[in-house]
């Protein structure tokens, strides 16, 4: 492990210490405002890349940090893995781009907007480190105050109604959470999650099975609201549709993914029999929420709306291969994490860039792009591949693995799925059409300027991105299959567990199906079911 | 030359910021006539002087604990921790009015000496050890609070406020007075820590617990319940704290309701600590209502002072929850609460004396449009505090939130905490609707700011440190707290 006792401590709060320096500025003093905030960003973009240097072949959290905070139960607890390190890695990489897509287009209280975004990168990346439930749950929350900022001051016409939907959606969410955090400290008397996870597995913290569903259920609440999971989806379009560019980015880039985070980190080793119970129900809404998200996105005529509505179906895909409950489908769900916030993320750019020129979402307001500005709809283009899962771009890693994990667990599951990335092609390519191709239907198009040099710089560090995560996903798989592999394992340990065994467990039967050779850990899984 | 005794000096000793309290509102009613009308701000200074001496007076009291005046009183580190939280408010309160009063035109000096007095009563209240003595520091707050809430004596909604409080206010007294009467029948004694072992003989004997003081019980619930404003004997409370001069209502909010809370404390957990399932399902249950009622209500305001005056009741409530659990660490989770709430709140209200202006005319929210823009310090200060009564973790209020469930679940009661949980998410609401109002609204034309004076300026500047400091580093208080639940030595 390197030796770099403080530096998560540093990625941590470095952009709320620029938030001071931005504080020193005048509010009127635009250019530097931007330039402080960007070279802020850049900068914690190359220090987060220093993390990359831990030992993520073990399990082991990396660059961990230990001290007393509040009495002697509530830590300053930080440390990475090979999961949560590449999602710090999303973060600082989206954060100056989206400070470089407001430049412009950002004109009303200019410091305050890059306050709020330099905020949130720590607010998020303090959920992302945080090994400490108190400490997590202090992140998690406070990540909602710049959102609601950045939609209600910088949004379009309904912003007031969408940002309040978004926090009091989230909050209600979360304060089940609280509940349940402070239920768990009750029993192990400790907020430290591995060391709850140590009691967990020794065997001397025992969760009875209906308090293991009900206290699974309120983390699963919150984590599903922020995915967000069909039902619960229904803020997602509203905030996207009327948040500012960089709003969406970070929303749709990073913050959904807080969710699916908090997902693998919480809900499935703190409670994996109730995971395993549940599993069958939550797989059919993700499912549900793959073909729903992308049904409902082809019929949309906002643009912004369409894009929000395949974050819903992308997702779906993220939360299943996390229920697939295998190494495989779990490094596919982390990967598409990653592949949706860069994939989503570079769509949110270019609509933002659209707006910027024509303060229009509506597709029957543009068409025929291509003419007026061909090197823009090129990148376009290339963003929509990516986020439909052409092979070799990044999105096919992620749906792949996914879809194979998926497979093992249930044939179905895996066909319905697909059916999904089938529709992702048919909506995406049809707006790119109407969008993009044939002539230009409304004439103020035409003399619509292409890309400047900052849009070009933007889209071809998305698009660099896009095609180095879908050549060298071993570089990246490589280091999160140690953390999955763990994961699944803890899981099996604590349901092996002598006082757990005796319990029935109602694994579905599909798990009791022969073991396959491509994953151990999801043989391992099986071995341990009661079906056997 | 006069000589105490050891004894008579402890004594002495121990009531030492009641004492400087007296006596510095003694000094103002004095020097009052002397100097005439132009300076009546010295007076001001004078008393915020004396609450910083009676802070300071606190550490004798600190360092010479135990029973004072044949235990009618306790100084213990309970009653050190409450003074502490009551005069911090009343220093905050009174250098939030000095222009508040300028601009209506009653500044006075027995505007500060009458706010002197009210912390001497609530001081008393902190450390009572006997009911009789509990009833005249209740007295002493409450004479001098009714005479502060009809300061504005222009104003009918602030003579309406002072006749109503009064009225109703001495209504509850008695109810506590009848308590106590029942009480001693009961038990023999009103000495509070001795009543516990009193009623224990007394139910050895007959068989069952003495009916006489379950009478008494409830009557002092009634009359307490009315002073920290819970339900169901909330309903005077929305009119007093809007017709309150709002530096008044910020002090009416906070330091009575720390005073008052650690009363019910000693004498539901001391005298009638053996007997929890006796009063359990009151205080439950009316956590319960003044939640509801609080936060409900709070939701269908558009006056900001009435928001935030229901919005004080709804923290009774969270505050009756810590208090169900019915543990030491239940008692540590309340009187942190209170030194969190008060902080938040004294901010909320001194923020809202300014803005209201002259007569107290802008309190609407829609007055409140484009302050960030207008005055972005001040907006921020204002986010903060209700960001802290929201219970945004960092901040004071999130912390009160958080301890007091933790108590509560401790002491297994699940459902109550889900409660308050599902309330703070209905409370957000109103809160955000102000920061709403204030960032998201165009400004409206017809206003212009006046700047923060320095005196107001410094109150904001602590209670807003105050604030995110017990929300990120609450180490130290927290630690203070616990001391403080331990020396009530319970069971």
């Amino acid at each position: 492990m390197e030796t770099q006792p403080h530096l998560l401590t540093v990625v941590t709060f470095l952009p709320l210490l620029s938030v001071a320096a931005l504080l020193l500025l005048r509010s009127d003093d635009h250019v530097w405002i931007r330039r402080i905030a960007l070279a802020a960003s850049l900068a914690e973009f190359l220090i987060s890349l220093l993390l990359l240097r831990g030992n993520y072949s073990g399990a082991e959290y990396q660059f961990q940090e230990f001290h007393n905070w509040i009495g002697e139960s509530i830590h300053y607890h930080l440390g990475v893995d090979g999961i949560s390190v590449f999602l710090i890695l999303l973060t600082t990489f989206l954060t100056p781009l989206s400070i470089l897509c407001s430049w412009e287009s950002i004109r009303e209280n200019v410091k305050g907007f890059f306050i709020a975004i330099l905020v949130i990168e720590t607010a998020m990346i303090g959920v992302f480190v945080s090994l400490d439930l108190f400490l997590f749950f202090t992140f998690w929350e406070l990540t909602l105050i710049p959102m609601y900022f950045m939609i209600g001051m910088w949004g379009h016409e309904r912003r007031i109604y969408a940002t309040v939907k978004f926090i009091l959606y989230t909050m209600f969410g979360s304060i089940l959470m609280l509940v349940a955090i402070l239920w768990v400290y009750n029993r192990a008397q400790t907020f430290d999650l591995p060391q709850v996870l140590m009691l967990l597995q020794s065997g001397q913290l025992v969760f009875r099975q209906t308090t293991e569903l009900h206290l699974f259920g309120a983390f699963f609440l919150a984590f599903a609201i922020k995915v967000p999971l069909f039902p619960l989806h229904t803020w997602l379009p509203d905030a996207h549709t009327e948040a500012p560019t960089a709003g969406s980015v970070i929303l749709a880039g990073v913050m959904l993914k807080l969710g699916t985070y908090g997902i693998l980190r919480f809900c499935l080793p703190l409670f994996p029999g109730a995971a395993h119970r549940m599993a069958p129900y939550i797989g059919i809404l993700a499912i549900i929420g793959i073909v729903y998200g992308a049904l409902v996105a082809t019929v949309q005529h906002d643009l912004k709306r369409l894009v929000a509505y395949t974050s819903v179906s992308h997702l779906g895909f993220v939360v299943l291969g996390i229920f697939a409950f295998n190494t495989v489908s779990i490094q596919g769900a982390v990967y598409q994490m990653l592949n949706h916030g860069i994939s989503t993320g570079a769509l949110f750019l270019g609509v933002g860039m659209l707006y910027d020129r024509r303060h229009t979402h509506e597709i029957k307001e543009y068409g025929g792009l291509a003419t007026p500005m061909p090197v823009m709809m090129s990148f376009f283009l290339f963003i929509c591949l990516s986020s439909l899962a052409l092979p070799p771009l990044n999105g096919f890693i992620g749906e792949f693995l996914i879809l194979i994990g998926a497979y093992q667990q249930h044939h179905a599951w895996a066909s319905w799925a697909a059916s999904g990335a089938v529709l992702s092609a048919i909506y995406l390519l049809w707006a790119y059409q109407r969008v993009a191709l044939g002539d230009v239907t409304v004439e103020k198009n035409r003399t619509l300027p292409d890309a400047s040099g900052r849009e070009r710089l933007i889209l071809a560090t998305m698009a660099i991105a896009i095609l180095f995560m879908g050549i060298a996903s071993p570089l990246f798989t490589r280091r999160m299959e140690a953390s999955s592999d763990a994961l699944l394992e803890n899981m099996q340990v604590q349901m092996n567990h002598p006082q757990n065994a005796a319990r029935p467990v109602d694994v579905p039967s599909r798990l009791s199906s022969p073991p396959d050779k491509l994953t151990p850990a999801l043989a391992a899984v099986m071995a341990g079911g009661p079906g056997k | 030359m006069i000589h105490l005794s050891a004894e008579q000096a402890l004594n002495l000793r121990r009531i030492a910021p009641e004492i400087v309290l007296c006596a510095f509102g003694m000094l103002i009613m004095i020097a009052d006539p002397f100097l005439g009308a132009a300076k009546q701000r010295v007076l001001g200074w004078l008393s915020f002087l004396g609450a910083l001496a009676a802070l300071a007076s606190v550490r004798f009291a600190a360092q010479n604990p135990g029973p004072a005046y044949s235990n009618l009183l306790s100084v213990d580190a309970f009653s050190i921790f409450i003074h502490v939280v009551v005069i911090v408010a009343a220093a905050l309160a009174i250098l939030g009015s000095f222009d508040y009063l300028r601009d209506e035109g009653i500044e006075r000096g027995e505007f500060y000496a009458l706010v002197l007095f009210a912390v001497a009563g609530m001081g008393i209240l902190a450390s009572a050890n006997e009911l009789v003595t509990a009833f005249v520091g209740l007295e002493i707050s409450s004479i001098a609070s009714y005479v502060l809430v009809g300061f504005r004596k222009r104003a009918l909604i602030s003579n309406e406020a002072s006749l109503k409080y009064f009225l109703l206010g001495s209504f509850s007294t008695a109810f506590f007075l009848y308590g106590i009467a029942m009480v001693y029948g009961a038990a023999g004694t009103t000495i509070i820590d001795k009543i516990s072992d009193a009623l224990s003989r007394a139910s050895a004997t007959d068989g069952h617990f003495p009916p006489l003081a379950v009478l008494g019980l409830g009557l002092m619930f009634v009359g307490l319940g009315f002073k920290v404003v819970i339900s169901p004997f909330q309903i005077y409370a929305p009119d007093v704290y809007q017709g309150a001069p709002t530096p008044v209502t910020a002090l009416l909010a906070s330091a009575p309701k720390a005073a008052t809370f650690a009363l019910m404390l000693r004498i539901f957990l001391l005298s009638f600590g053996g007997a929890t399932d006796l009063w359990f399902w009151g205080i439950a249950g009316s956590a319960v209502l003044t939640m509801f009622v609080g936060n409900l209500a709070a939701l269908a305001q558009t006056n900001v002072k009435r928001m935030l005056a229901y919005s004080s009741i709804a923290h009774a409530g969270y505050i009756l929850v810590a208090f169900a659990a019915a543990t030491d660490i239940g008692v540590a989770a309340v009187i942190f609460y209170l030194a969190a709430y008060v902080l938040m709140k004294v901010g909320a209200f001194l923020v809202i004396a300014h803005l209201g202006q002259r007569g107290e005319k802008r309190l609407s929210i829609q007055d409140y449009a484009g302050l960030g823009t207008r005055q972005p310090v001040l907006a921020a200060v204002f986010s903060i505090f209700l960001l802290s009564l929201l219970g945004l973790p960092a901040t004071a209020g999130f912390l009160g939130k958080f301890f007091a469930f933790q108590a509560a679940l401790e002491s297994h009661v699940i459902w109550l905490v889900v409660i308050a949980a599902i309330n703070s998410v209905i409370g957000a609401y109103y809160y955000l609707r102000v920061i709403i109002s204030m960032y998201f609204w165009e400004p409206s034309k017809d206003y212009t700011p006046t700047p923060v004076a320095p005196a107001l300026g410094v109150a904001l500047f602590i209670a807003v440190v105050g604030t995110v400091y017990l929300g990120i580093l609450p180490g130290r208080v927290l630690d203070f707290a616990r001391t403080a639940a331990d020396s009530l030595n319970l069971h």
